[in-house]
């Protein structure tokens, strides 16, 4: 299982670095004022808000034991604190871990 | 080498009351836990943040690991949560590239591409004359990553202490930190409907293929909102 762990650990390196060097050498061709520039732009944000919104509404690991309404209650006031916060993400961040924890532990 | 000054300028940028080192570090303690409780021992535990630096991905390790997946289903698996570092990279490299600067800045530092450091320089590389837009970042990506493989360690080290509970609040900070980050970065029409988008079609692509929403759902959502832009342009 230790080879395994350490295999695993390298297969999941590669994996990751793959997408990082593959951007480097994308990039060397790249202006910053080009339209492929601006479209990049828009799919790094996209793939960005499709990962954070997967990982909220179809989640894996400890968030998968929470209940949708849960986590649904967690956005919307996290949503509604930042934008009271004049867009401090502090504030709404500390208060979704106290109010999942919260909502788990003894309402839903 | 490096210059020294924007180097630790950099740095000095991933502090502060709303720096993303906050919603980074308690996710990472939460993979750090993780890892206790699958087995892994504290040296696998840093070196899989030394190596990866890429919370979604080190999940889907983890995950896989205890499903009892091949390597080569985690390398997809990985590979396919991780793909948005493309767009990513591309997106921010054209910005610090700079004809004075050596190219092993830019094959090296590609390491602290992630969410955290990203959000950072995009934030920040326009105070920063271009030529050392590329140590600055340096800076920034070795504090995320240094934060991120300290707490790795926290979480691993307090896993017996943390409850289920505690370990589920950890979890959705970073998911409610970056949410408010894109929510704050919607400032333009291309911008806007990339986010938009991008958080409805990520979960709607993940009823038909959860392993490719990130990917498909990220590029369509992405092509619609360039076009969008675009055409609002003219």
């Amino acid at each position: 299982m230790i080879t395994s762990f350490a295999l695993a650990i390298a297969i999941t390196s590669i994996a990751t670095f793959l997408s990082r060097i593959l951007g480097v050498l994308s990039s060397e061709k790249i202006s910053e004022e080009s339209k492929i520039f601006r479209w990049f732009n828009c799919l790094a944000y996209s793939t960005l808000a499709a990962l954070i919104s997967r990982i909220v509404v179809f989640p894996t690991g400890a968030l998968s034991e929470t209940d949708y309404m849960a986590r649904f209650i967690t956005i919307i006031t996290c949503i509604l604190i930042f934008y009271l916060s004049r867009k401090n993400p502090v504030y709404p961040t500390v208060f979704s871990a106290i109010l999942l924890y919260i909502l788990k532990g003894y309402f839903i | 080498m490096i210059n020294s000054k924007y180097f630790l300028k950099g740095i000095k940028s991933v502090k502060g009351i709303d720096s993303p080192a906050f919603g980074l570090s308690a996710s990472l303690i939460a993979i750090g836990a993780l890892y206790k409780n699958l087995g892994f021992s504290i040296e696998q535990s840093f070196f899989s943040t030394f190596f990866t630096y890429a919370l979604p991905g080190q999940l889907v390790m983890a995950e896989s690991i205890l499903v009892g997946a091949s390597l080569i289903n985690i390398f997809i698996a990985v590979w396919l949560v991780n793909v948005r570092l493309y767009p990513m990279t591309v997106s921010l490299m054209p910005l610090l590239m700079h004809k004075n600067q050596p190219k092993w800045k830019y094959y090296l530092s590609c390491h602290f591409v992630a969410v955290s450091a990203w959000v950072i320089a995009k934030k920040n590389y326009q105070n920063i004359e271009k030529e050392n837009r590329i140590d600055f970042w340096i800076g920034i990506g070795f504090a995320t990553w240094a934060i991120a493989i300290i707490s790795t360690l926290i979480g691993y080290l307090a896993a017996d202490y943390l409850n289920n509970n505690m370990m589920i609040g950890l979890a959705i900070v970073n998911p409610i930190y970056f949410m408010c980050m894109m929510i704050g970065a919607m400032k333009t029409l291309e911008i806007t409907s990339s986010i938009i988008l991008g958080a409805i079609l990520g979960p709607a692509f993940y009823i038909f293929s959860p392993e490719w929403s990130i990917l498909f759902g990220g590029f369509a959502a992405g092509t619609i909102a360039y076009f969008l832009g675009a055409k609002n342009d003219n």
